[in-house]
């Protein structure tokens, strides 16, 4: 193949010249080492190219070869449980063949070559089948049916179909159509900057249940839904998007650790192989992806790496399934993306960041979703999409969390004071929100209890007007108070402490099932209603605080799924307890 | 034999641009030869064509257009090293100032390394007992962690660094340790300090020096933390010691990229640091950790000082983003005489969950240190409400919490420059401090705790 000769390198940009036919996102090699790289812009016989891998010791002269195709992801069976870095090379495999660093012009196909997997077809000779069609299954892991698709753009009548072992590359099928014969392997490839095709997009409905109370009873996302989490350093982003990642009832997880700690990402290795997943009672790793393109990796490859993620997320989707892709952080993609921008010469907009970065962020968090998937069956698979934001300083009036908010619909707002007095997670209840709130709450009716949307208002009620009434207390004294305020003060600070703030390192708080969530409220709610007909009674504020029961009501967080029942003997204390008193008084 | 140009076209602040050059590499080292004969150092930033823009790590005063020889080298910039680096001085570039031997090398290290494989990496559990309560108490520092120490100008960051390094161990293991110290930018007797203390220590031979001042080469500095880490890479994880890396003062590193960028006319980011900034820290702050498989562990402690104390700034702001936490100096403790003063509810420690409680420090530790923290912030918070409306309009119950918020940053924080406390001793206080307030405030420790740590101590 005839080859472009390089002419500049300036960091992760090179400029080639002469290259053969070039199109723009094709991916190239560069150099000796044969360094991946993926075509950005052109101008006349020059094409830049933003390069994947360290460029230190490229220089005018060098080879450029294009592949002619764009940077593409391999699709298939052995995705899960699998970490790659940005343009999907797995560092499992690079670090058994390589070593403990990743050095550069490593080529390691993404899905292994060797290992076989059992195929059970799912159609015979002579069915007709369209794109999305499933001919056949594989069980992936122990949680995860695989199901083999018929590629996008194919249909026609199946002529051969396989059963029994198979590695990805061997044909599994023979479909002929119009254009003749086409064989299909249980693997696909799929340009990942291209969204992958779907029938019909639908809007949300259940809500995506993470387990984490202030998220799913105050500011709920939807199965198929987008959502932020902006805070400054260590406010808690990665610990939620973590907790997310254990917790959530999506089938499968796509986590991109994008230009953040290494150490993060051993975290996941270490830790999801010994959870286990509340819903199928199987290690949380049998139903993960990861994609690792640390802080220090090449950050072309990081601004790569969010795609990577979400075209796997896709896939899934299009199996089927619920799934969640986590990327920690945005900002570092979008830095990424300014980098390039930077090294390009193109005219800055806000801070530096190029003029499209919020057509890009809205793009990405567009491949989110609820659909109908391709193919006869009519299957419905979603993506939900959560996003941190490490805005500088904690501003959020910066670019990117600005360009985030404007096409996400779910803000858990972080905050350094919460985290500084460890109120964890650090989520702001005032400024937060959630536009899917009314859609969860019909599912909240049904599912749960129909008081369920009640309580919620009233709980927020309380916390909002906590706020208001310290703005009193700082400048007046607390006892500028009424009673009823008083009670409201109280309520709001055991609504804070003992439903909101919730230990993501303590194996009994980590998790709460939305039914626990709900008692857990109705008993906090519960307190404050009894308490407040009392006070309408004329009992002083004094009598219905401080009450043993309260500790206890502090302690319900740790009570265990199993003993839901507890929480009746509780509330029934609580009656008791405030009244109790009364009798005592009148006596 | 060296390619030798002596096309220079122009020079600007720290850069050279050359040309009519043939084969030059990105990032390839070069030597430039000043008109007095003397040679300094310098990179490659960027090649198009047969232009070549480079930075100097020396100085540029004193070059001219005609009469400025470069040399390409052919590789990156390296350090040699061998087991003889311990105990040695080096200057900002890896060339030793102490008057010693020339290291006769065992390898030829590329200073930028190579980005550890996440896959390979083992999670740092091991807790170092620094001796310092507001740390091993509260923000414990973990083998393997990053954890900076924010600073301000004439705060003590220098001595509470050294006191670290002087007492920093991990509970019941002997194992070879040794210390690679990097200064960039700080003032003679800062560093002199420092190597005092390692003398008088006995340290210094179990050290490695690498010192850049205040009145050296500014664009020298860029290379300074990569060579002490490439020595800590070359220490740890192949003659299996455990490193602790001090980098001081970040600052001044930052500045001098600062200087290139602006001298390269790119766009600025924040305050006119570059946009890169946040990515260049990483490829310094992520060379610690621990490796599978692999003996010894880096520990980092950079030290930066925070221009006008401000914790937003793209320094300190960027470092949080990428380190496993911060120890934050306050101003406010170090007026009042309290040493060490640690600011401890913004510091923080994410290492710690992992590396403190059964088997590791105490059971009773990380309640114990949650309890602390928010009965903390509770006391100044009241103590702030009290400024405004007088002690008077505070409850019973707030009077307590300010009475505990005082008493803690006497007795827990503060402690002697020279004082080691153990892990149990730092507990003890407080769970001592913790009786100040009343039992039912105490819903962040179990009760089983409460009766065997603090209860049980009323007995004896
Ligand atoms: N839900 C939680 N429960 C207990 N501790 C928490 C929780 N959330 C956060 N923390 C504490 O806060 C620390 C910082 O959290 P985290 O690492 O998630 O911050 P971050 O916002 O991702 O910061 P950065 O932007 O620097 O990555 C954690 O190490 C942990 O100690
Ligand atoms: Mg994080």
């Amino acid at each position: 193949m005839e080859a472009g000769v390089v002419v500049k390198v300036s960091g992760p940009l090179v400029v080639a010249r002469d290259l053969p036919d070039p199109k723009m996102y094709d991916l190239v090699k560069v150099g000796k080492d044969r360094l991946m790289g993926e075509i950005i812009e052109l101008r006349g016989n020059r094409a830049s190219i933003q390069v994947y891998e360290e460029t230190a010791g490229l220089g005018p002269g060098d080879e450029v070869i294009s592949t002619g195709e764009p940077l593409s992801v391999e699709l298939g069976p052995g995705l899960l449980t699998s970490i790659y870095d940005g343009v999907q090379r797995p560092l499992d495999v690079i670090r058994a063949r390589y070593g403990n660093y990743v050095t550069r012009g490593v080529e390691e196909p993404g899905l292994s070559r060797e290992r076989k997997w059992p195929f059970q077809p799912a159609v015979k000779v002579g069915d007709e089948v369209v794109a999305g069609d499933v001919l056949g299954t594989v069980q992936e892991t122990t949680v995860i049916l695989h199901k083999v698709m018929l590629p996008a753009g194919v249909e026609g009548k199946v002529s051969h179909i396989g059963e029994g072992d198979f590695n990805v590359e061997d044909t599994v099928a023979v479909v002929e159509t119009s254009g003749g014969e086409v064989p299909v392997t249980m693997m696909q490839r799929w340009p990942v900057r291209r969204p992958r095709l779907y029938r019909e997009k639908m809007a949300p409905s259940e809500p995506l249940v993470t387990g984490q109370r202030i998220v799913d009873t105050l500011f709920p996302i939807s199965m198929g839904g987008t959502a932020c989490v902006p805070g400054p350093f260590g406010s808690g982003k990665t610990v939620l998007q973590h907790a997310i990642a254990k917790w959530a009832n999506a089938q499968i997880v796509v986590f991109v650790g994008c230009g953040e700690r290494g150490n993060e990402m051993t975290d996941v290795l270490l830790e999801f192989p010994e959870l286990t997943d509340p819903y199928s009672g199987e290690p949380l790793m049998l139903r993960t992806v990861l994609i690792a393109n640390t802080s220090n990796m090449p950050v072309a490859a990081r601004e790569a790496s969010v795609y990577t993620g979400i075209t796997i997320a896709e896939y899934y989707r299009d199996m089927g399934y619920h799934v969640a892709l986590q990327a920690d952080s945005t900002s570092r993609w979008a830095e990424a993306l300014r980098e390039i921008s930077g090294r390009l010469e193109e005219m800055p907009g806000e801070e530096g960041y190029p003029a499209y970065l919020g057509t890009r962020l809205a793009a990405f968090y567009e491949r989110a979703g609820r659909v109908i998937c391709l193919g006869r069956e009519g299957r419905v698979g979603s993506v939900s999409a959560i996003g941190s934001v490490s805005p500088p300083g904690g501003d959020l009036s910066e670019p990117v969390t600005q360009a985030t908010l404007r096409v996400v619909k779910v803000f858990w707002g972080l905050e350094d004071r919460l985290a500084f007095a460890r109120h964890f997670p650090a989520i702001n209840w005032l400024n937060s929100y959630s536009l899917y709130q009314e859609k969860v709450e019909e599912y909240w009716n049904q599912e749960v209890d129909e008081a369920y949307a009640e309580l919620r208002a009233e709980a927020m009620g309380i916390l909002q007007r906590e706020a208001e009434l310290q703005e009193v207390v700082r400048l007046i004294g607390i006892e500028a108070l009424s009673d009823q305020e008083r009670l409201v003060m109280e309520t709001a600070k055991s609504l804070r402490e003992d439903f909101l703030q919730q230990n993501a390192f303590d194996d009994a708080d980590a998790f709460t099932s939305l039914m626990k969530q709900y008692r857990l409220l109705r008993l906090i709610v519960t307190y404050h209603r009894l308490a407040n007909r009392e006070l309408e009674k004329g009992r002083p504020i004094e009598e219905l605080i401080d009450l043993p029961v309260q500790e206890e009501i502090a302690r319900a967080k740790f009570i265990p799924e199993e003993e839901m029942e507890r929480f009746d003997r509780l509330e029934e204390k609580v009656a008791e307890q405030l009244a109790g008193e009364a009798s005592q008084v009148n006596a | 034999m060296l390619k030798e140009y002596l096309t220079v076209r122009e020079i600007v602040g720290p850069l050279i641009l050359l040309e009519g050059v043939e084969g030059a590499k990105y990032n390839e080292l070069v030597e430039v030869e000043f008109p007095d004969g003397s040679v300094g150092l310098g990179n490659v930033l960027e090649v198009e064509e047969d232009l070549v823009l480079l930075q100097s790590f020396e100085a540029t005063s004193g070059l001219n257009i005609a009469r400025t020889k470069v040399r390409f080298t052919g590789r990156g910039l390296e350090l040699p090293v061998s087991r003889d680096i311990l105990g040695r001085v080096f200057d900002g570039l890896g060339r030793p100032i102490d008057n010693g031997p020339r290291i006769i090398p065992d390898e030829r290290l590329d200073i930028n390394g190579n980005p550890i494989n996440p896959f390979a990496r083992d999670f740092p559990t091991d807790f170092i007992q620094t001796g310092i309560s507001a740390i091993d108490g509260l923000n414990p520092l973990v083998r393997g962690q990053k954890l900076p120490i924010f600073s301000g100008a004439g705060l003590p960051h220098s001595r509470l660094a050294a006191q670290i390094a002087r007492q920093a161990g991990v509970l019941g293991m002997e194992e070879e340790f040794a210390v690679v110290f990097a200064a960039m930018g700080i003032t003679f007797e800062e560093a002199e300090f420092f190597v005092q203390e390692f003398r008088s220590t006995a340290a210094l031979e179990r050290a490695v020096l690498f010192i850049n001042l205040a009145d050296d080469p500014a664009i020298e500095r860029i290379a300074t933390p990569r060579m002490a880490l490439t020595a800590a890479e070359y220490l740890a994880f192949e003659l299996d010691m455990h490193v602790l890396v001090i980098l001081i003062d970040m600052t001044y590193y930052c500045e001098a990229l600062r200087e290139i960028s602006a001298a390269r006319k790119e766009v600025p980011g924040r305050r006119g640091y570059p946009g890169y900034l946040y990515t260049d820290l990483a490829t310094i702050y992520e060379r610690a950790g621990r490796i599978k498989d692999a003996k010894g562990s880096i520990t980092q402690i950079p030290v930066l000082s925070m221009p006008d104390d401000d914790k937003t700034h793209p320094i300190p702001d960027l470092t949080g983003y990428i380190t496993e936490g911060q120890i934050i100096l306050s101003r406010d403790l170090h007026r009042r005489g309290i040493y060490p003063p640690i600011d401890v509810l913004p510091s923080l420690s994410r290492l710690k969950e992992k590396g403190i409680g059964v088997g590791k420090t105490r059971e009773d530790h990380s309640p114990l240190s949650n309890q602390l923290f928010s009965a903390y912030a509770r006391g100044k918070e009241a103590k702030e409400l009290a400024v405004i409306l007088g002690e008077a309009a505070l409850s019973d119950e707030d009077k307590l919490f300010v009475q505990f918020s005082d008493t803690f940053e006497d007795r827990f924080i503060r402690q002697g420059e020279y004082e080691d406390r153990s892990i149990d001793e730092t507990l003890a206080i407080g769970w001592e401090l913790l009786r100040i307030l009343p039992r039912a405030e105490l819903k962040r420790v179990k009760e089983e705790h409460i009766r065997k740590y603090m209860e049980g101590a009323d007995q004896a």
